[in-house]
């Protein structure tokens, strides 16, 4: 196996953007993709696709080949793989993209995630949503993702003494970071009364304490390691990787404030990757409602079990804190077009990495880690990625 | 001279309030109605509907003026609630106000700004010769699905224009619309509730054909914000005109007049034409007016009034102004509304 380096970014402003299509996100992403790697597009070797529900959400399947023969490759013939896993399908398609290139299968591999998911309206959306949980144990009899994870939150508050307050932090946080993410889909800031004020939707969880459906696309260009320097001065190396799975349904979990997904994918990166959870500067994680970054941070053992709602309000995951989460906003502020989140995570760490992160610039990050839940928790990729110079 | 001769009004007397909507649907409907900057909506009473309305607003206008009804050549009713799916509203408007038999008489549809396309049209041929005078009514008895955030605003009222060249107490000086199509908003064939895109609804379809057309008529007519003592917006809520007006430079001041939705609710086709007769009620010569209709589906309709003269020897105290019915109110609860709206389940006789 070869080592594997980001070369391109590209990334789609995130939000409800009725003016543009799902192949138009797509190929927008690609081509800054390309455009930052500074490649021609006939190098590419492969493509990959995240995409969670285009089939329900916009009534197309097949959406890699959509995608190949919008970027006028169809006849290059391009190999070219959708990946699904919820909302987990952008993160295992960069798995899947990084085993092509380190296997030696291929040496230039296009990657993106895309969704359009503001075309239908919020109860189809989330229906479709429901989609990836078990459907004939949980979505079935009414449960919906913001009731799942206010079992989740209501058994952490319960075991660990966590507070609405702490989670609203989560809210504060990101939200003050989205402000200055010109992609991001919210740019306001809130503060911790809005977002215990809003509406319940599940209590504990509240409007505020959601992260939004979003429309969006966010593309990466890998090569192996060693031809990384020809086309830029700042590569990123992909130090670890970690993919794992748990049970599809809550309920048949061994503990509701653990995703067990979370502490094995990670590990698997750790280990891969040699670095121990207190080495990491920054991290993207999957924060679609407050309490899944709560419980990611403890699962990432970036803060001890049982104390992330403590952390959070402490400051350590804030700019100057000991590891600085979420500075893209994250799902609650960056926003969440599902099949997207996870490739979009990564450009996040990469520009961070390079320093080009301009506002939201975290000083001195040299490994930064992504974390992409589906579901619950019933997949969970982790990567952990390094600036080397 | 093209404009308006004659208005006149109505609203149903009874109110519902967000709080008592909201109550039976386990939301706190006073804070949603706060969000939405509506109090209370109109609620037409069990013998209402958008004829009766209509011929009130009718006869209302033609009481403020001494037009031979004969000499109205043209009515067009504008509504998306017309009682019939075939058979006019119009028609009973005529022979109410005894119009009929020489005249041409349609209704018109157009989500909320099909009454604003019968001033228009009315505008056309009373400028080309082929008529006399020209009604143009918008009047709805608007329909929410139970449950769905339109029930909170969805209203019943309506107003009439006389549209003429003699005696006009406010001249259009210009009429300018922006249509495109986008599916917002809507209701098919047969079915008893509008669907609507939720938050499509407001940038891409109210905001963008509002806005735009506004600023396309000041332009045309070389005007600005400050160029006019009022401005009516359509006001399916009571946030997005004054964020509209906002948006374009025009202050609360010169929108409060024309803004009715927070006390009577969203009466649709009769929203605009509402706003710009509580104006009237109050404009004295030289007001500018500028008014922006919006329909889903989707298109605006503008208009760039000035109040003549003419307006001192209008009698506007001969019919009600618009002040009058949105007073004249009486608050009923869910219950009484359901029954108003037809819904309880009766005895077979």
């Amino acid at each position: 196996m070869r080592d594997v380096a980001i070369i391109g970014i590209g990334m789609t402003k995130f939000g409800e953007l009725w003016e543009k299509s799902f192949r138009e996100l797509g190929i927008e992403a690609g081509l800054k993709a390309i455009a930052d790697a500074k490649i021609s597009g006939d190098l590419l070797d492969a493509l990959y696709v995240g995409n969670m529900s285009a089939g329900k959400l916009i009534e197309q399947e097949h959406v890699a080949s959509l995608i190949v023969d919008y970027s006028g490759y169809a006849s290059r013939h391009l190999p070219a793989v959708r990946v699904e896993a919820a909302s987990a399908s952008g993160g295992v398609a960069f798995y899947e993209a990084y085993l092509a290139v380190a296997s030696g299968l291929y040496d230039f591999v296009m990657v993106g995630g895309a969704e359009k998911m503001t075309d239908v309206g919020d109860a189809e959306s989330n229906r479709e949503l429901c989609a990836t949980a078990d459907n004939e144990w949980e979505s079935i009899f009414g449960a919906t993702y913001a009731s799942l994870f206010a079992m989740m939150a209501r058994r952490h508050m319960y075991e660990y003494g966590t507070t609405e307050e702490q989670m609203a932090q989560v809210a504060v946080k990101n939200h003050r970071f989205g402000s200055k993410n010109p992609l991001a889909h919210f740019r306001n800031t809130l503060t911790l009364d809005q977002v215990l004020n809003s509406s319940p939707v599940a209590t504990p969880i509240k409007t505020l304490d959601c992260a939004p459906v979003s429309d969006g696309a966010a593309a990466l260009v890998l090569c192996p390691w060693d031809h990384a320097r020809k086309f830029t001065d700042t590569p990123v190396k992909i130090a670890g990787i970690g993919l794992a799975t748990d049970t599809i349904a809550l309920h048949s979990r061994r503990d509701m404030c653990t995703m067990d997904a979370v502490v094995r994918a990670s590990s698997r990166a750790y280990h891969m990757a040699g670095v121990a959870p207190k080495q990491v500067n920054i991290a993207e994680i999957h924060d679609c409602y407050t309490i899944a970054e709560i419980i990611e941070i403890e699962d990432l053992r970036l803060v001890k079990k049982g104390e992330g709602g403590k952390a959070t309000a402490e400051g350590v995951t804030d700019m100057g804190g000991r590891v600085v989460v979420n500075p893209s906003g994250g799902l609650k502020a960056r926003g969440q077009p599902a099949g997207a989140v996870g490739i979009a995570q990564v450009v996040e760490i990469v520009e961070q990495l390079r320093g080009e992160a301009k506002e939201r610039q975290v000083q001195g990050a040299e490994v930064g880690l992504t974390l992409n839940i589906g579901g619950t928790g019933a997949t969970a990729f982790v990567s952990i990625l390094k600036r080397e110079n | 001279m093209v404009g308006i001769v004659s208005y006149g009004v109505y609203v149903p007397r009874y109110r519902i309030t967000p709080a008592e909507i909201g109550a039976v649907w386990g939301i706190d409907g006073k804070a949603y109605g706060e969000s939405l900057g509506v109090y209370a909506k109109s609620v037409p009473g069990p013998d209402e509907d958008t004829i009766t309305i209509a011929v009130m607003a009718a006869r209302n206008a033609m009481k403020r003026v001494n037009v031979n009804p004969k000499e109205i050549g043209a009515i067009y009713c504008g509504s998306e609630s017309h009682p019939y799916a075939v058979k006019p509203t119009a028609t009973v408007v005529a022979e109410a106000i005894g119009a009929t038999p020489d005249l041409t008489a349609a209704d018109y549809e157009f989500a909320c700004k099909a009454g604003t396309a019968g001033i228009q049209t009315c505008m056309g041929l009373v400028k080309s010769g082929m008529i006399k005078y020209g009604m143009a009514i918008g009047a709805d008895t608007s329909q929410g699905a139970p449950g769905d955030p339109l029930e909170y605003t969805a209203s019943a009222g309506g107003a009439a224009f006389l549209i003429g060249t003699e005696h006009v107490i406010a001249e259009i000086n210009r009429t300018y619309s922006y249509t495109t199509d986008t599916p917002d908003f809507w209701r098919r064939e047969g079915q008893m509730y509008p669907s609507h895109g939720g938050r499509f609804t407001g940038e891409p379809a109210y905001f963008r054909h509002v806005l735009t057309c506004a600023k396309n008529l000041m332009k045309l007519q070389n005007t600005t914000p400050e160029s006019y003592a009022y401005a009516v917006f359509h006001q399916p809520n009571g946030r997005f005109p004054r964020r509209a007006g906002k948006m374009l430079g025009f202050t609360d001041e010169q929108i409060k007049q024309g803004l009715l939705t927070p006390y009577i609710g969203n009466t649709y086709s009769g929203a605009v034409m509402l706003g710009i007769s509580s104006v009237l009620d109050v404009a004295k010569p030289g007001d500018r007016i500028l008014a922006v209709a919006f329909g889903s589906g989707a298109g605006a309709d503008g208009f760039d009034i000035t109040v003549t003269e003419e307006i001192k020897e209008y009698r506007r105290e001969n019919a009600p102004l618009v002040k009058y019915y949105v007073e004249n109110a009486q608050q009923i609860n869910y219950a009484i509304y359901t029954k108003f709206k037809h819904q309880i389940i009766l005895r077979e006789e």
